[in-house]
């Protein structure tokens, strides 16, 4: 009865989802930059993007629909391979702060005391340094590119989540739900992980999208200041290369990058949005 | 609980925050960051002359005292020499914030007026088509990355039509004028697509209380209830997003200031980036640290004195 009808609410909020065009699209264009990053991944897709295969600074024409850069690659290929990065991104930094932010929030919020306390010192610590400075610090320490950006953006991205599902395991654990769940003997584990965990998933589905695209963002930033990726391809060193060759007349490298970028983290902020709308029962009949 | 007794709890509040704040930045820049004599007198350096350079930099002694240090410079601002320019911090620092608030202020204050008076315009048209057009736009606006704002920009604006200086700043009033225009305007643009969608959505929250059914049942006209009853109550939110962005807007200017060659804060902080300078990092990170957590203190003591409510729990 129970698992019916948590299913039931769930195809409720997807179908809800699915009648907006907008939201579709939205939801196409993640799953198709998805498959581009894996294809590029496996060295299906832009596997010779560090090749030369045609003159510096060729306009955008018939055998290089993006142009070339200053050593003669495809921007295209560059393009495609620097998905693979932003995505790459974007996945892992979200899974990181996701996990850590669910589980110091679940035992924070249903354990209290003094692991609350601490957890919360934790999170308020780290939210009270500005996040620019704290991920240039962390970036500069941790030495640069890729495994730093990941902890970097890991650590700063966590907070939100962490402190949302707290607030809303504080809410959900004296319900009764959970009080029939401990009448029939359950462990505080199981009550946590079974019972309390997919009455919050909503919050874990919203910020995962919210997560995944400013991580893309913040890549771009880091990489563009020279602390993210070293020696390869990513829309922020392509940004950064785009600011000399701008004066040059050279505009490809900039637009496109752009365009890929904004493309993406546009599809995250419509999802993210349609998600809130059809899983957040606050807004639900506005 | 009267009011001076929870001032008094925020503040103490304060205190297990700087504790851990001044052990992260410690960890992070005394600890993992390691010696930083190698890279200061470059390979060929005596193992005599990195001892004395580490005494000068006080690395020397016990992590304690070097813990000590951080947290006192919290307080006097005190935070050494710059290792790129050889520079005392603080008073460099003095002058790059004033630098920054001439470009900062007015982009703040234009950005604030502009978005709330549009965020009114949306609310007031809820769900028909100019709001939902302005919805769209703040969400594309949102998309775009801010460094092709600011290279565009840059390009278009100061180098092709040549309307403005491509970079560059003058100390003194009118003289930085010319220079704060066109990256005040990049400013503007960068946050405006954010800020309209949360005053929107301030107000639209506003929008469904009791208390506004009953302004329309008694037949007041829309833009009444608007202004003389949302707007009033939507204020709590409003001012406190406004103050709560103050600290951050010592930074929010770095990659503008860095393109445009103003040397303001966010342009001295590209600047040790660049050049590796940890002292002036560290006390960017302090400072903007210390601005936000007082900000942070005036805006909750701000808002129990606005809504009582908050108070009693």
């Amino acid at each position: 009865m129970t698992r019916a009808f948590t299913k039931s609410i769930w195809i409720q909020a997807f179908s809800r989802m699915a009648k907006s065009k907008l939201t579709i699209t939205a939801l196409v264009v993640v799953i198709g930059y998805s498959l581009i990053a894996l294809l590029a991944h496996w060295g299906i897709l832009a596997n010779d993007w560090q090749l030369e295969i045609g003159n510096s600074y060729e306009a955008p024409n018939i055998h290089h629909w993006f142009g070339t850069d200053i050593f003669g690659r495809s921007v295209f290929a560059k393009i495609v391979k620097s998905t693979e990065v932003a995505m790459n991104v974007g996945f892992v930094v979200s899974i990181i702060a996701i996990t850590i932010g669910v589980v110091l929030g679940a035992i924070g919020g249903y354990f209290g005391g003094v692991v609350d306390e601490l957890i919360v010192w934790i999170y308020s610590t780290l939210a009270a340094i500005p996040n620019i400075m704290l991920l240039i610090s962390l970036t500069f320490i941790l030495g640069k590119g890729i495994l730093a950006i990941y902890i970097a953006l890991g650590m700063t991205n966590w907070v939100e989540i962490c402190r949302l599902i707290r607030g809303e395991v504080i809410r959900q654990k004296d319900r009764e739900y959970v009080q029939a769940a401990t009448a029939i003997g359950a462990s505080s584990f199981s009550k946590l992980a079974l019972h309390i965990l997919p009455n919050v998933m909503h919050i874990v589905i919203i910020q995962f999208s919210a997560i995944f695209q400013s991580a893309i963002k913040s890549e771009v930033i880091l990489s563009y200041l020279g602390l993210g990726i070293q020696n390869g391809p990513s829309w922020g060193v392509m940004i950064n290369d785009a600011k000399v060759e701008l004066m040059q007349g050279a505009w490809w490298q900039l637009i496109f990058s752009t365009m890929a970028m904004f493309l993406i983290v546009l599809a995250f902020n419509i999802l993210s949005d349609a998600l809130r709308d059809a899983l957040d029962p606050k807004l639900r009949g506005k | 609980m009267n009011l001076y007794n929870y001032i008094f709890r925020r503040l103490l509040y304060v205190i297990p925050i700087v504790m851990g704040v001044s052990l992260l930045i410690f960890v992070i820049f005394n600890v993992v960051a390691g010696d930083p004599t190698a890279i200061l007198l470059g390979k060929h350096a005596s193992l005599k002359q990195m001892a004395e350079l580490r005494h000068e930099l006080g690395l020397d002694r016990s992590w304690l005292m070097q813990y000590l240090d951080i947290l006192k410079s919290a307080f006097t601002f005190n935070f050494g020499r710059s290792w790129s320019t050889k520079q005392l911090i603080a008073p460099m620092i003095g002058t790059a914030a004033g630098v920054s608030f001439t470009l900062v202020i007015p982009a703040f204050i234009v950005t604030s007026i502009l978005s709330i008076s549009i965020a009114l315009i949306a609310a007031f048209y809820r769900g028909r088509l100019v709001d939902r057009s302005l919805v769209v736009v703040s969400v594309i606006m949102m998309s775009i990355s801010g460094l092709t704002y600011i290279l565009l920009g840059q390009w278009l604006f100061a180098y092709k039509l040549g309307w403005f200086e491509i970079a560059g700043y003058e100390y003194g009033f009118p003289h930085f004028i010319p220079y704060i225009v066109l990256p005040g305007i990049i400013l503007v643009i960068l946050s405006i697509g954010y800020e309209v969608r949360f005053y929107r959505t301030v107000i639209l929250d506003e929008m469904y209380q009791d208390y506004v059914r009953t302004a329309r049942a008694k037949g007041l006209p829309e833009w009444m209830v608007l202004f003389k009853h949302i707007l009033k109550n939507a204020m709590v939110s409003i001012i406190t997003n406004l103050i709560i962005q103050l600290p951050a807007l010592l930074l929010g200017t770095l990659l503008v200031e860095s393109f445009f060659g103003i040397p303001g804060l966010g342009g001295i902080t590209m600047h040790a980036i660049n050049n590796s300078d940890f002292p002036i990092i560290k006390a960017m990170t302090i400072i903007s640290t210390v601005f936000y957590i007082i900000f942070n203190l005036i805006t909750d003591v701000l808002y129990t004195l606005v809504d009582p409510r908050i108070r009693l729990s």
